[in-house]
């Protein structure tokens, strides 16, 4: 067996999830593309690891489902917030507070 | 009894501390400062007076000051016979222009600066005529200008007084540029800033031909702007802004003639060309001036133009190696060109102008005045046996044979015309206005020393009939000094000179005179046709010509002044957009920097994770590269 | 080129196939089935590659439980069934990383193994794993179970409605 095949395979699975996590504008498109990658990894582990690497595939798709169960509730919750799972509108910061607005003069006569 | 090595030194140190202590009093105090004043030109004067009487032998003395790494300046006095003289007359001027401003400036408020800065110069002009130590020279030489400069503009109303300050100071800077370098090549190149190891490094040869030469022309340059010669003489007619006794004093008497004073103290330095172009500007000077006498309505700038020509005939003698002549006639026009000046302010003050169409029969009102200043105008145009007659024909005698004796007597012509005319116009004919209908003579304070003057006018030049005067006026060898002054090499061959003789009496002596004549009945024969008209219409379409001095001004103007500006605009222009654009670019960069980081930590979500993901891509690539994988 | 070999170019090119048409394909329903696509040529490739275990539960988990979670969330964001148009982000930045990221893995093994040739690892079936992973990985096997309680736990609280419901 080549092992060379299987790398490549799973090298460019990484490089496609990479570019749907990046690309996609829907939060669970994005979540499908993480999936993509975390395959990848299992690919490289099965086919490069002997009997150690199976077991720690195991354990990776244990932990992927766990993530996309919790995952997902954050963005139904998010859903259910703002009606939209557009990964644009997520804002990473509070916004910056309001400046305050000078009293008009007239007002102070 | 205080001995010559310490009334040397003292004889600047005298004004220069009256002129401290002049410094530091409040506006009010103008007695104390008038008493100050004139209390150190007295002082000057009797120490000057002091130095002649218990002189013996040329001596100098020197105290090292500081040395710059093998270059030492010295403070130290160099005096023979004609710095004593010099001094002298400095001394006499100052005390007389001194009492004359108590009086001509009696209701000026600025007046206890003005006296403080008069002595200063002073005490200037003092340093300069009797330093031994190039560098120091230098000091008083500056420090004359900035008094020049601060006492021309001391007049605040008038208009024209700052800019004609600035004019002054930056006309005489051009050459003070050449001075310093020709001294600094002087002094490197000899070892020493001493006047006497110069002048032995040059004796024995040790600076070459070369170095002398240009440090020669370097100092030309400086002797050019002080004393006024062409093409550095622009500055003294507007110099006239300035009140009259500093006319009379800085423009006429002594620090004009402090350039012919150097060149003479410095005479091997100046041999061979820088002599030639010397000659040649004096010979253009002597008559540029005295043209641009003749076609002026201001009495002041008659006297100023009068002043360049005087200069030039000064610098003619000198430029055919004739010490002797050029120095008696720097000491007789010291004496008559400040009593003319001082003269001009009496009438000034009377009439109230400085026009002489303004003017016309003062001689009645103002006899003082009208007496002492004809004497002056004699000496100037040169009429026996008046002291400017004996001087001019010591200069033009040496001159004989040289272009600079045709120029000398066609100036005699034109000089005896315009004094002539000044002479008339002011003083005969019917007043041509108001204030001139009803003169008074000056307060005494003002007509005392323009009397006084008259006396060295008239009399001076008898001096030149004393054995062993023109002599004197020579430097002396190097044998001669006493002290620290013997610079040449021992043992050197002794030189006898063959004495100086400053009369001569003879046929030749016919020239002047006729000239003379020529000038002053031709003057006198156009103003008794209309005694109201100037003299000087008979120029005809020249007039305005003479008048602005051949467009020197304006020449000067297109060549110097306006690409200095335009250079000067360029260069501030060049400072704002790239000496300041380059600091604010920064300042503005970093901003901008700063808010495009800022522009990024606002990103949203999918510009961040685009951020991290390409970030770990990028430290892989590096480690593949660097780990040597790749 | 051995039948074990064409096997594996025939799975993989069917997974990149499937996973690229996930991430490039405008309509949310369709990529989830092309997911299921990618994820089976995955568990096949596992199955070429001695791992029998691991394949089915790749088929279990994967396939039959992530997959219908995607899919049931798609229904719950009403997510607009057939085209839309706004589903992608700008290019290009996308396409650097992971092109980058993609090729430079793949460049990096390729150069690495080249054409070499290894022996199969013994097959891993449930009772080679389950040895392996009683013996040698019992604490993270424990580890692991406790984070299943925490995100099943987790996944609750964030799913309560009161969160942003109340001011």
């Amino acid at each position: 067996m080549h092992p060379t095949i299987p790398f490549v395979t799973a090298a460019l699975l990484f490089g496609i999830g990479v570019y749907g996590v990046l690309r996609r504008r829907n939060a669970i498109l994005v979540l499908m593309a993480v999936e993509l990658m975390l395959n990848a990894v299992n690919l490289l582990l099965v086919a490069a690891g002997g009997l150690t690497g199976q077991v720690f595939a195991l354990f990776v798709i244990v932990i992927a489902a766990a993530e996309v169960g919790v995952g997902l509730a954050i963005v139904l919750q998010l859903y259910r917030l703002r009606d939209t799972i557009s990964v644009d509108t997520v804002p990473l910061s509070d916004p910056a507070p309001d400046p305050v607005v000078p009293v008009e003069a007239e007002a102070l006569r | 009894m205080i001995s010559v090595d310490v009334l040397g030194p003292l004889l600047p140190a005298v004004p220069f501390a009256c002129a401290l202590v002049g410094l530091l009093l409040p506006l009010r105090a103008r007695r104390p400062a008038a008493v100050l004043a004139v209390g150190g030109a007295a002082v000057a004067l009797l120490i000057g007076i002091a130095l002649a009487l218990r002189f013996r032998q040329p001596f100098g003395t020197s105290v090292e000051l500081v040395d710059f790494g093998g270059l030492p300046v010295t403070f130290g006095v160099r005096v023979d016979w004609a710095a004593v003289y010099v001094a002298l007359a400095v001394g006499v001027v100052a005390l007389a222009v001194q009492a004359y401003s108590v009086s001509y400036l009696a209701d000026d408020d600025r007046y206890v600066p003005y006296a403080a800065q008069v002595s200063l110069f002073t005490a200037a002009m003092l340093l300069v005529v009797v330093s031994g130590d190039l560098i120091v020279l230098l000091v008083g030489w500056e420090v004359m200008g900035i008094c020049s400069y601060l006492l021309i503009g001391h007049d605040r109303t008038l208009p024209e007084a700052p800019g004609a300050a600035v004019k002054a100071f930056l006309v005489t800077r051009v050459g003070d540029v050449g001075f310093l370098l020709g001294i600094a090549l002087l002094g490197i190149e000899a070892g020493s800033f001493r006047i006497a190891d110069v002048l032995g490094a040059i004796a024995t040869g040790d600076l070459s031909g070369v170095v002398v030469t240009t440090a020669g022309l370097l100092l030309l340059a400086g002797v050019a702007g002080k004393s006024a010669q062409f093409p550095l003489h622009t500055w003294l007619p507007d110099a006239m802004a300035g009140p009259t006794p500093i006319s009379a004093l800085i423009h006429a008497a002594t620090m004009v003639a402090a350039g012919i004073y150097v060149v003479t103290r410095l005479m091997p330095v100046f041999a061979g060309t820088p002599l030639t172009v010397l000659g040649v500007m004096a010979a253009i000077t002597m008559l540029l001036g005295a043209l641009a006498a003749t076609a002026q309505d201001d009495i002041k700038r008659v006297l100023a133009w009068s002043t360049v020509s005087q200069l030039a005939y000064m610098a003619g003698a000198l430029a055919v190696g004739a010490v002797a002549p050029a120095l008696f006639h720097l000491l007789t026009h010291a004496a008559f060109k400040a009593l003319l000046f001082l003269g001009a302010g009496s009438v000034i003050h009377a009439v109230g102008s400085n026009l002489m169409s303004r003017m016309g029969g003062l001689r009645r009102g103002m006899p003082v005045t009208f007496w002492s200043m004809t004497i002056g105008l004699g000496a100037l145009m040169g009429l026996p046996p008046l002291a400017g007659f004996w001087s001019k024909d010591a200069i033009l005698a040496s001159t004989e044979g040289h272009l600079l004796y045709a120029s000398g007597l066609a100036t005699v012509v034109v000089t005896a015309w315009y004094a002539t005319r000044l002479w008339l116009r002011t003083f005969f004919g019917a007043p041509r206005s108001d204030a001139a209908a009803h003169p008074h003579e000056a307060p005494p304070l003002m007509s005392v020393p323009v009397a006084l003057l008259a006396v060295p006018s008239a009399l001076l030049g008898f001096a030149a009939f004393r054995s062993g005067f023109g002599d004197r006026l020579v430097m002396p060898l190097p044998a001669e000094w006493v002290g620290e002054y013997s610079g040449t090499a021992a043992g050197g061959p002794a030189v006898v000179r063959e004495a100086v003789e400053l009369v001569h009496v003879g046929p030749a002596l016919a020239w002047p005179l006729l000239c003379l004549a020529a000038g002053s009945l031709g003057a006198w024969l156009v103003w008794r046709r209309d005694r109201a008209a100037d003299p000087a219409r008979v120029l005809g379409p020249v007039r305005p010509v003479f008048a602005n001095a051949f467009y020197l001004d304006a020449v000067q103007d297109a060549l110097v002044v306006r690409p200095a500006l335009g250079f000067a605009r360029a260069v501030r222009r060049a400072d704002e957009s790239i000496v300041d654009g380059a600091v604010e670019g920064t300042g503005r960069g970093t901003l901008s920097l700063g808010g495009v980081l800022a522009a990024a930590h606002r990103s949203g979500l999918p510009r961040a994770a685009t951020a991290v993901l390409a970030g770990a891509l990028l430290i892989g690539l590096a480690a593949a590269a660097l780990g040597g994988l790749a | 080129m051995t039948g074990v070999d064409a096997l594996l170019l025939g799975l993989g090119a069917v997974a990149v196939g499937a996973a690229l048409l996930v991430v490039t394909t405008r309509q949310v329903v369709r990529a989830g089935l092309w997911l299921v696509v990618t994820l089976g040529a995955v568990a096949g490739l596992y199955l070429v590659l001695a791992a029998e275990l691991l394949a089915w539960v790749q088929v279990l988990l994967y396939v039959g439980a992530v997959v219908v979670l995607l899919l049931f969330a798609v229904m719950l964001t009403r997510a607009p069934i057939g085209v839309s148009r706004d589903l992608d982000r700008p290019g290009w930045p996308a396409l650097l990383v992971g092109a980058g990221s993609g090729f430079g893995l793949a460049a990096l093994l390729a150069d690495v193994y080249r054409w070499s040739t290894v022996d199969f690892a013994p097959a891993g079936n449930a009772e080679r794993v389950g040895a392996d992973i009683f013996r040698t990985w019992v604490l993270p096997f424990e580890v692991l179970s406790v984070l299943l309680l925490a995100a099943l736990v987790g996944a609750i609280v964030v799913s309560r409605p009161e969160i942003g419901g109340r001011r």
